[in-house]
């Protein structure tokens, strides 16, 4: 009897250097499956390799053997004692597995509660298995039912609403501000990587111009080039407040770089359109006094990493819709999967007597040379619909639901009365 | 016309209903419920109107249960356009109780049919009051805006993101749909303290006779000028429009039923009670 397995670790269980050793890219997926596909104990095989997880998800019908397989695959593919990595694997099995592969594609599991890359890479996976063709009738239904269930966390619960990065969480406070990016100017101050990762999701939303400002005008030219922006002088911010809408700042200042009495001077000449400042800097760059000018709003580092953990609790706290989902969809893959067993005796059965029908007709029909190819269909027709006839009340009664616990005892009647396992 | 004032009101409480469940749930489906409940609220409303005109002969402003009926009236058809062009989904939150708070004013008070008064039946008034009704219910949701615009630039301000901070849609949406109901309040007004001149020109022989709801009229038409002109000029926007806006409506209800019940004048007797 086959069953569902899966063995890993993951960012829980295994630290980054581990998981950094362990790590197969999309060559070395398609090597390993090739390999698992070989050996006698794996009958179909996955593997998700992400920087937070390395997974190997099988169908086999003797777990220790495959476990084993396994380890001492990854052992000799990355040159690595069984004994460094033994302790960080788990292993799951049956309805467990199901529930693991669940919750990690729906992103439950992730580091970052919610984030949507995972699905993604479950589904390049799944692609590499299906092109090796390790992936068989229970890892397609499983990953079909994988990718729906996900789609339904994401669809009907928050786990992925509100950003849980400085710069996702600027750019949506700036969405309830602006509405719309569209045509608003923006204005960097400075560099940095969180900074700059703004400015992208910003050009993403369809911001307007961009302009740069860096205290070494070559640095704010090379960056304009990059963000097809205009470079200015670092001495022209004061003026440029007048036409920018979204100043985000990040300079190793160790004074204000725009201070209260600037932007004051600046908001009748703006016609009191919103300014909004984000503020990335330590020490900061932007006089926090400007929060309380009329249609102004600042907001630095540590206010949008407040606003980070409500979101990262509000996650957490849609995270347990997400395993209601979770556990309905494993309840529902149980039913498929144990009138999986059920459907293969049949088809068995059909199969067999199909085999016994066509020799039986091909003998008689020998014999019978005068008869025209439209007896013989007739013939053929007959004896189809015979069989038909015969097996639509054993059919029914191994298909129906009504008799739970008996029905490995039906199984193994029908195949020993009709020889099915030889 | 009780089970007609009573069907009416059930409508509306119902769509209050849908739109405390939308704002609590922010369920999409609730938001169009109540939508749709205020739509089917206003044409009973509209029918039982209509049914009342035809019943006494003229225009129903006869006394303050009429007037009241109107206002809601004109609120929820108001609504209901905004909501159709504008699509600020959470105003219904303001509205919808608004028009079910006076309805239910409204039945408070004994709907005694007046003597049919000749002066009701001339087509000037009839505009003349629909149209500073029409101007004042856009004005009634120029506050409510006003009032999401400034329980929204609190949330941003402060930093504090609570309730409403996720509810609530972008300071520019508010400030552009309060600006646009501004600017419809400000051109019905206008349109119905033309119409208003005329008529008393008609009935009276002059345009303006000083009575206390015709300087408040214009003290409202000119603090909404003021605004506007505000905004066109120097970009009155924002926190300070929408604090205008709120006091604006303030003054209207003041001058709506303020003065009939503290002063005197030729208005009064339309909303005695």
């Amino acid at each position: 009897m086959l069953d569902i397995v899966l063995m890993g670790l993951n960012h829980k269980t295994a630290p980054v250097t581990l998981r950094e050793c362990l790590a197969f890219s999309e060559d070395e997926t398609s090597a390993a499956l090739k390999v698992f596909r070989e050996s006698p104990a794996i009958r179909e095989a996955m593997l998700i390799s992400t920087c937070n997880r390395v997974e190997v998800l099988m169908a086999t019908s003797d777990t220790s053997n495959a476990a084993d397989t396994v380890k001492v695959f990854f052992s000799e593919f990355k040159s690595l004692p069984v004994s460094e990595f033994e302790k960080s694997i788990y292993i799951h099995e049956g309805d467990d597995a199901v529930r693991h592969v669940f919750r990690v594609a729906s992103s439950l599991d992730s580091m970052v509660v919610g984030e949507p890359q995972i699905l993604g890479q479950i589904k390049a996976a799944y692609q590499i298995a299906t092109s090796k063709k390790t992936s068989g009738v229970l890892l397609n239904k499983l990953l079909h039912r994988t990718f729906f269930v996900a789609k339904r966390v994401r669809s009907e619960t928050g786990i992925g609403d509100h950003a849980v990065s400085i710069s996702y969480a600027a750019v949506e406070l700036g969405r309830k501000i602006f509405g719309t990016f569209e045509g608003k100017k923006v204005l960097l101050i400075g560099a940095g990587e969180m900074a700059e990762l703004a400015v992208e999701h910003l050009i993403r939303n369809r911001a307007g111009d961009i302009l740069l400002a860096n205290r070494t005008f070559k640095n704010g030219v090379e960056l304009a080039k990059r963000f097809n922006g205009q470079a200015i002088r670092f001495e022209e911010i004061t003026g440029f407040l007048e036409h920018v809408d979204i100043i985000i700042s990040s300079t190793g200042s160790s004074d204000y770089v725009v201070t209260r009495d600037q932007v004051k001077g600046i908001i009748r000449r703006r016609r009191n359109r919103p300014l909004f400042f984000i503020d990335i800097a330590v020490p900061r760059d932007i006089d926090p006094e400007i929060n309380r000018l009329t249609n102004s709003y600042v907001y630095d580092i540590d206010d949008l990493k407040g606003i980070i953990d409500e979101n990262i609790e509000d996650r957490n706290r849609e995270a347990i819709k997400g395993e209601r989902i979770v556990d309905e969809a494993v309840i529902s893959f149980r039913h498929w999967f144990e009138s999986l067993d059920v459907i293969p005796t049949i088809v068995e059965l059909r199969d067999k007597m199909e085999d016994i029908a066509k020799g039986e007709i091909k003998k008689t029909l020998q014999t019978l040379k005068h008869l025209s190819d439209d007896d013989h269909e007739a013939i053929t027709r007959m004896t189809n619909a015979m069989i038909n006839k015969i097996l639509h009340d054993p059919t029914l009664l191994l298909k129906s639901n009504g008799h739970h616990q008996n029905k490995s005892v039906y199984l193994d009647v029908t195949r020993k009365l009709f020889k099915l396992d030889e | 016309m009780e089970i007609f004032n009573f069907i009416v009101i059930t409508f509306y409480l119902l769509s209050t209903l849908g739109y405390f469940a939308y704002l609590f749930l922010q369920k999409d489906v609730y938001q169009q419920t109540g939508f749709y409940l205020l739509v089917a609220g206003f044409c009973c409303h509209t029918a039982a109107i209509g049914f009342q005109f035809i019943q006494s002969g003229h225009f129903p402003v006869n006394n303050l249960h009429e007037v009241l009926s109107i206002a809601g009236w004109t609120v929820a058809g108001v609504f209901l356009v905004f909501q159709y062009r504008l699509h600020l989904k959470i105003l219904g939150v303001y509205a919808a109780p608004l028009v079910s708070l006076v309805m239910v004013i409204a039945a408070k008070f004994p709907n005694a049919p007046g003597q049919a008064n000749n002066i009701l039946n001339n087509l000037w008034l009839v505009v003349h009051v629909v149209a500073v009704f029409i101007g004042e219910a856009s004005f009634a949701l120029a506050c409510g805006v006003g009032l999401l615009y400034l329980l929204q630039e609190h949330a941003i301000k402060s930093k504090k993101h609570g309730f409403f901070f996720r509810r609530l849609p972008s300071l520019e949406l508010l400030d552009t749909t309060g600006y646009a109901c501004i600017l419809t309040g400000f051109a019905m007004l206008t349109f119905g303290l033309i119409t208003g001149f005329v008529y008393a020109k008609a009935v009276w022989g002059r345009f303006w006779s000083w009575d206390p709801k015709e300087i408040w009229s214009g003290i409202t038409w000119l603090l909404y000028a003021a605004l506007l002109h505000q905004r066109l000029t120097v970009g009155w926007r924002g926190r300070r429009a929408a604090i205008m806006a709120i006091i604006g409506f303030a003054i209207i209800l003041f001058t709506f039923l303020g003065v009939n019940f503290l002063l005197q004048g030729h208005h009064g007797e339309f909303t005695k009670l």
